[in-house]
C-alpha cells in the first residue's frame, strides 16, 4: 500500500480536509525544488503532486506551460525528478507524493522501468494526464507490481458509465477536475463541481480531491465543503514565477498554501 | 507478413493500428471522442449522408481530379512514365478540403456551431474556414506564430473567409504547438465546438475518418490508371507531414501487391544534420496529440524542433496508419531534402507549367529519383497535393527577391 491511503484515512478521522500543492520540478530550478517541497509540507500541506515538464503540455493552461518551458530549459528529465523525490524522502518518510505529467516521457523511459525505480525513489501515486483506462492497462499492471496508485482524472463531462470504469482501475485518490478546461482556468462553478461530486460518490469510496481554478481561500473553501481535498496548481506556480528566484523568495510563495491551510482548517474544525 | 493483414479491418475497434494509434487525451475530451465515434459510426455507413459528401465533392469541390501524364517530365526523366494526381487543382488548391468537407458535414449532423482547426501551411486552415462560412458557422485557426510569418498570404485568406487566426505563441511556435492549442480550445468549449484535425493524426477516430475522407484520393487514381493505361501503376509517391494525402492515395491501393508505395519525409537540411521532420525514418515510437505513433524525441521524451523548408511538414510525428504500414513493410518512407524539393518545384514549373506546393515538391523529387532507376512502360503515380502559388514569397525570398 502507498503512503495514500492512510494519510486520507487520518484526514477523515480527524475531519480534516487534503490540501494539495502541485509544482512543476525544476521551477524555477531543481536546486530549489528540493526546499520548495519541504518548505510546502511545512505550511500544512499533506500530500505533494510534482508536476514531470512535457515539451507538449495539451492540458495545461498558459501558467503551467510556461513552467514547464522554464524546467526544460535547465534539462530536467523524469530520471532527475525522481532521483528529487528520493532525496526528499531522505527526510521526510510521510508526506505521500504524487508524480503528475504526459505519457511520452514515461514511454520512453519504459513502464516496468519507471515503476520500479519510481518505488525506490519512494513515490505514491501517479497521475498521466493524457492516458485515461483505455490506454493504461500495461502501465497499471507495472505500477500495481510496485504498489503505487494509479490516480484518474474525472471531468464534468464524464459519464456515469465512465465514472465506473475509471473508478474501477484508480487507486489513492479520484482527481476530479472542476471544469471544462486547462489548468489555472477562471470559470470554477461549484454547484456544477457539487453535482459531480454527487455522481463521483455513487461509484466510488474512494478519496476525491477537486483541482484546476481554485486559486484562494474562498474557492478553496467553497469546494473542499464537499470533497475529501482541493489541488492547488497555478496559483501557487504563478507566485514562484512571481518571485525574483531567490530561494527565500520562492519559499515565500509557499504563504498561499499556509493561508489555504488555515481556511481548509476552520471550516472542518 | 504484408498480405496476411486486411488492411480494410483497421483500426480496430478501440483505435488501435497494431501498436500504434489509440485515444490518448485528457479525461475532458473522451466524452466527445465517443460521441464524434458514435456519430461517424452511423454516418459513414448513411446512404444520405455519402450521397451528400458526394455531391460536395463534385459540385463544389470539382471532383474528381484529373490524372495527368507529365510526358515532357517523363522524357526528362528519361525512365517510368510519370502521372501526377492534381489535387492542386481542386477548389482551395489542395487535397485537405476532402477532409473539411466530410468534417463539416459532421459537425452539421451533430449539432456543433463552432468549428476550430489547426495549421500549418495554411492550407487546411484555409480549406476550414472555406467549408465553415459556407455552413455559416463561427471558426478559429490556430497557427503557430513562426507559420503565420511564412504564410502571410493564406493567413489573410482565411481572415477574408471570415475565420480568426489565433497566432501560437508557446513551445517551438509551429504546427504542433497549434495542435496543443486547438485541443485547449476544444476542451474549454467542448459542447458547442467540433474540432477538424487536418491529418491523419490525433486520437481515434481521427485517424480513421479523415483517411476516409481522403481515400476518394486513391480510388479515383486507381480507376483512372486503368481507364487511361489499362493497368494498375507499379508506384505511388506521396509526401507525409502527418500523412493524410498519402494515406488518402496509398489506402486503395494497399490489397494490390504489386503496388510499391513511398512515403516521403522532410529531409530538411539533412537527416545527418538533426535538422529535419522524418519520424518515420530518424524517430522513435511515442505517444503525442493523442495517439501513439513515431515521433522525433531526445531521451527523455521530450519533443524535438522540426525543420522543414515546407511549413506543412514540419512536424515531429506522424498518423498511426503510417507507422504500421512502415513497421509491417508495405509502404517504404524515405526523404527528401530542402534543396532537392526546391529543385523539383523549379522543374516542374518549368517542364510542366504547374507550379507544385513545396510539400508536394518532395514528392515529386524522390518520384523522379525513383522513375528514373524503372522501366520505361512502368507508371508511377504522384500525388501532388497542393499547389505552389502560397509558397511563391518563400521561393523569392531564398532569390533573394523582396516581394511587397
Amino acid at each position: 500500500m502507498s503512503r495514500l491511503t492512510p494519510t486520507f484515512e487520518k484526514l477523515r478521522q480527524n475531519k480534516r480536509k487534503a490540501l494539495v500543492p502541485y509544482i512543476v520540478a525544476g521551477d524555477p530550478s531543481m536546486e530549489l525544488s528540493l526546499p520548495l517541497m519541504h518548505k510546502l509540507v511545512a505550511q500544512g500541506a499533506d500530500i505533494l503532486e510534482i508536476g514531470v515538464p512535457f515539451s507538449d503540455p495539451m492540458a495545461e493552461g498558459p501558467v503551467i506551460q510556461l513552467a514547464h518551458e522554464r524546467a526544460l530549459v535547465h534539462g530536467v528529465s523524469l530520471g532527475g525528478i525522481l532521483d528529487l523525490v528520493a532525496e526528499f524522502r531522505k527526510n521526510d518518510g510521510d508526506t505521500p507524493v504524487v508524480l503528475m505529467g504526459y505519457a511520452n516521457p514515461v514511454e520512453r523511459m519504459g513502464y516496468s522501468s519507471f515503476a520500479s525505480r519510481a518505488k525506490a525513489a519512494g513515490v505514491d501515486g501517479v497521475l498521466i494526464v493524457d492516458m485515461p483506462p483505455e490506454e493504461a492497462e500495461d502501465l497499471n499492471a507495472c505500477l500495481a507490481g510496485q504498489s503505487i496508485d494509479n490516480i484518474f482524472l474525472l471531468a464534468p463531462t464524464t459519464t456515469d458509465e465512465r465514472i465506473a470504469k475509471v473508478s474501477a482501475m484508480a487507486g489513492g485518490y479520484i482527481y476530479c477536475v472542476s471544469l471544462k478546461g486547462v489548468t489555472g482556468a477562471g470559470n470554477i462553478d461549484v454547484a456544477q463541481v457539487k453535482t459531480l461530486m454527487a455522481r463521483i460518490h455513487a461509484h466510488t469510496d474512494l478519496p476525491v480531491t477537486v483541482g484546476f481554478g481554485i486559486k484562494d481561500e474562498t474557492t478553496a473553501t467553497q469546494v473542499a465543503a464537499c470533497c475529501d481535498g482541493v489541488v492547488v496548481g497555478s496559483a501557487l506556480v504563478s507566485r514562484v514565477a512571481a518571485s525574483d528566484g531567490s530561494e527565500p523568495a520562492v519559499l515565500e510563495a509557499t504563504t498561499l498554501i499556509r493561508d489555504i491551510r488555515h481556511a481548509l482548517d476552520g471550516l472542518s474544525g | 507478413m504484408s498480405k496476411a493483414i486486411d488492411y480494410t479491418a483497421y483500426p480496430d475497434e478501440r483505435g488501435h493500428f497494431g501498436p500504434y494509434g489509440g485515444r490518448f487525451v485528457s479525461e475532458t475530451l473522451m466524452c466527445a471522442l465517443d460521441e464524434l465515434e458514435a456519430a461517424y459510426t452511423s454516418l459513414r455507413s448513411d446512404p444520405d449522408f455519402i450521397a451528400e459528401f458526394d455531391r460536395d465533392l463534385a459540385q463544389y469541390v470539382g471532383r474528381p481530379s484529373p490524372l495527368y501524364f507529365a510526358e515532357r517530365w517523363t522524357r526528362e526523366t528519361g525512365g517510368a512514365q510519370i502521372f501526377l494526381k492534381r489535387e492542386d487543382l481542386n477548389h482551395t488548391g489542395a487535397h485537405k478540403v476532402n477532409n473539411t468537407i466530410g468534417q463539416a458535414l459532421l459537425a452539421k449532423h451533430m449539432g456543433k456551431t463552432r468549428i476550430i482547426a489547426e495549421t500549418g501551411a495554411g492550407q487546411h486552415g484555409v480549406a476550414s474556414a472555406t467549408v465553415a462560412a459556407r455552413l455559416g458557422m463561427s471558426c478559429h485557426v490556430f497557427m503557430g506564430e513562426e507559420d503565420v510569418h511564412r504564410q502571410a498570404l493564406n493567413v489573410y485568406r482565411m481572415k477574408l473567409l471570415g475565420a480568426e487566426v489565433i497566432p501560437v505563441k508557446s513551445g517551438s511556435r509551429t504546427l504542433k504547438d497549434a495542435m496543443n492549442e486547438a485541443m485547449r480550445d476544444w476542451v474549454t468549449h467542448v459542447d458547442d465546438t467540433f474540432y477538424i484535425i487536418g491529418t491523419v493524426a490525433g486520437p481515434h477516430p481521427y485517424p480513421q475518418l479523415v483517411r476516409d475522407f481522403q481515400c476518394i484520393i486513391g480510388r479515383e487514381a486507381r480507376q483512372q490508371c486503368l481507364d487511361q493505361t489499362g493497368r494498375l501503376p507499379d508506384a505511388l509517391v506521396a509526401c507525409v507531414g502527418g500523412g493524410s494525402n498519402a494515406i488518402g492515395l496509398f489506402h486503395p491501393f494497399l490489397g494490390d501487391d504489386s503496388v510499391a508505395m513511398y512515403g516521403v519525409e522532410a529531409g530538411g537540411y539533412g537527416v545527418e544534420t538533426g535538422k529535419h521532420a522524418a519520424p518515420l525514418t530518424a524517430g522513435s515510437a511515442g505517444v503525442l496529440h493523442g495517439n501513439r505513433t513515431y515521433l522525433m524525441q531526445d531521451d527523455n521524451g521530450q519533443i524535438i524542433h522540426t525543420h522543414s523548408v515546407s511549413a506543412g511538414l514540419d512536424y515531429p510525428g506522424v498518423g498511426p496508419e503510417h507507422s504500421w504500414l512502415k513497421d509491417s513493410g508495405r509502404a517504404r518512407y524515405v526523404t527528401i531534402n530542402d534543396d532537392e524539393a526546391l529543385s523539383a518545384f523549379r522543374e516542374l514549373t518549368l517542364v510542366e507549367g504547374i507550379m507544385p506546393a513545396l510539400e508536394s515538391s518532395h514528392a515529386l523529387a524522390y518520384a523522379k529519383k525513383q522513375a528514373a532507376t524503372m522501366d520505361k512502360d512502368q507508371i508511377v503515380i504522384v500525388n501532388l497535393s497542393g499547389r505552389g502559388d502560397k509558397d511563391i514569397h518563400t521561393v523569392a525570398q531564398i532569390d533573394g527577391i523582396q516581394l511587397t
